[in-house]
């Protein structure tokens, strides 16, 4: 399969985009990761291809335009069917989506954005409802290698990539994941030793320093 | 083959119509429970315990939650008849997207043309209206937003049908007037008995919204 099929709008500290990365690699699908400068000027590509939101990830499949990264790697998944990413049963289908859902609803913007946005010190609360979640997510786990069970899939492939910006939560907000949620940090470094996934995960150190650099930017710091 | 299929749900929620309406378009027997949303029950909560909210579909005993996700499970489950989801990965890929928009988009800001005035209605309203436009620009010369036949972003988005005359009476505007052939398609989908059954009536939903004003003292 030619490389030029398949272009990824990206950006290299986007979680979002990881996923898409992730899922491609997971499919040992060749593709063309096209940096997008967020700052500096979008691309009339993304401009075009996602008129909507104007956002990355996108992803081109012989030109044709796919935004959303759930969506993206549920389209990934259905177009190229080995190793399949969701679970054959439809329940246990529904529950992978679900807590993708999850994921995208609480982790990402309440979450997350709660800690890295705050002006000062990080509310209590902030801590405390991030570490609940995680909880959460890891009474989803259960004593299953992966979300997905014994094989890696859609869920682990939607939360891992948020792992690389714990580093900066932890720095910012003065806690620990690992101390937390030891089983969720036990699952982060089994996904680390994916090369789907290593491969493509940055540096912590490398995310925090452009978290404290856009919080400058936005007047935080 | 279809086990016990239990609802849980409220009657003006558009997300719980959307799962009415794939479970009528599937013909599928089910027990439909009305919840009490200031007072849930200990099945509602002891099944979405997440979020605790409604709609809630029990299969044989087991909970999903989220109306698309519902949909999708009703769709892949019940795979012999009336197909909501397209077979073609882009297509599916496609009208999740859009439904996902309506989820992002047209809930909220129906909301603050009911709960808000002034400059912030008239914002959500201007709002609202291109969302509205930019979801009919996606029906084309198609009868239904799945082609030829209804799917699964017609499920998704023509419960809002009946909520949209309470957006027309807080918002004074009239949806029909920005967006004739949207209404059109709705109007199309309220013929098919699926959607007629499961939808509210519109003006016992300005009802509930002005009660609910009232019991949230929003003026």
């Amino acid at each position: 399969m030619s490389k030029a099929g398949l272009v990824l709008l990206d950006c290299w500290v986007s979680p979002f985009c990881m996923r898409v990365k992730i899922a491609l690699n997971e499919k040992g699908l060749q593709y063309e990761a096209r940096p997008e400068d967020l700052f500096g000027g979008k691309s009339d590509l993304l401009l075009n291809s996602n008129p909507i939101y104007k956002k990355v990830p996108v992803f081109l499949h012989d030109g044709k335009p796919l935004c959303e990264s759930s969506i993206i790697v549920a389209y990934i998944d259905e177009t190229w069917s080995s190793p399949p990413l969701l679970p054959s049963c439809s329940y246990a289908r529904a529950q992978a989506r679900f807590w993708a859902d999850y994921i995208d609803k609480k982790v990402v913007f309440d979450a997350c954005g709660n800690i890295w946005r705050s002006k000062g010190e990080v509310p209590v609360e902030a801590k405390t409802e991030f570490i609940e979640i995680l909880k959460q997510l890891e009474g989803a786990l259960g004593d299953k290698e992966y979300f997905n069970g014994d094989t890696f899939g859609f869920v682990d492939i939607v939360a891992i990539p948020l792992t690389c910006w714990f580093f900066a939560l932890e720095k910012i907000g003065g806690f620990s994941v690992a101390a937390e949620c030891p089983k969720f940090s036990s699952w982060m470094k089994r996904c680390l030793q994916r090369e789907s996934v290593a491969k493509v995960m940055p540096d912590p150190e490398k995310v925090y320093e452009f978290v404290l650099m856009f919080r400058k930017m936005q007047g935080i710091d | 083959m279809e086990g016990e299929v239990v609802l849980l749900d409220f009657w003006p929620s558009m997300f719980g119509m959307r799962t009415r309406i794939a479970l009528a378009e599937k013909q599928i027997k089910y027990e439909y429970r009305e919840e009490d949303l200031r007072n849930k029950s200990a099945l509602l909560l002891q099944m979405n315990p997440v979020h605790k909210k409604i709609p809630v579909l029990i299969h044989n005993g087991k909970p999903i939650c989220e109306s698309l996700i519902q949909v999708q499970y009703i769709d892949e489950v019940w795979n012999d008849r009336a197909p909501l989801l397209p077979p073609n990965p882009y297509q599916r890929a496609t009208a999740r997207f859009w439904a996902d928009f309506v989820d992002k988009k047209i809930y909220d800001l129906g909301g603050k043309l009911w709960r808000t005035k002034g400059e912030e209605q008239e914002a959500a309203k201007k709002e609202l209206i291109e969302c509205l436009k930019l979801l009919e620009g996606q029906l084309g010369d198609n009868p239904y937003f799945g082609g030829k036949d209804f799917g699964f972003l017609d499920v998704a988005l023509v419960p809002f049908y009946c909520w949209f005359y309470t957006y027309e009476k807080f918002g004074r505007f009239s949806i029909e007037a920005e967006c004739p052939k949207l209404i059109a398609w709705a109007k199309r989908c309220m013929q098919k008995e699926s959607v007629a059954k499961s939808l509210a009536d519109q003006e016992k939903i300005y009802d509930f919204v002005l009660h609910l004003k009232k019991a949230l003292g929003i003026e």
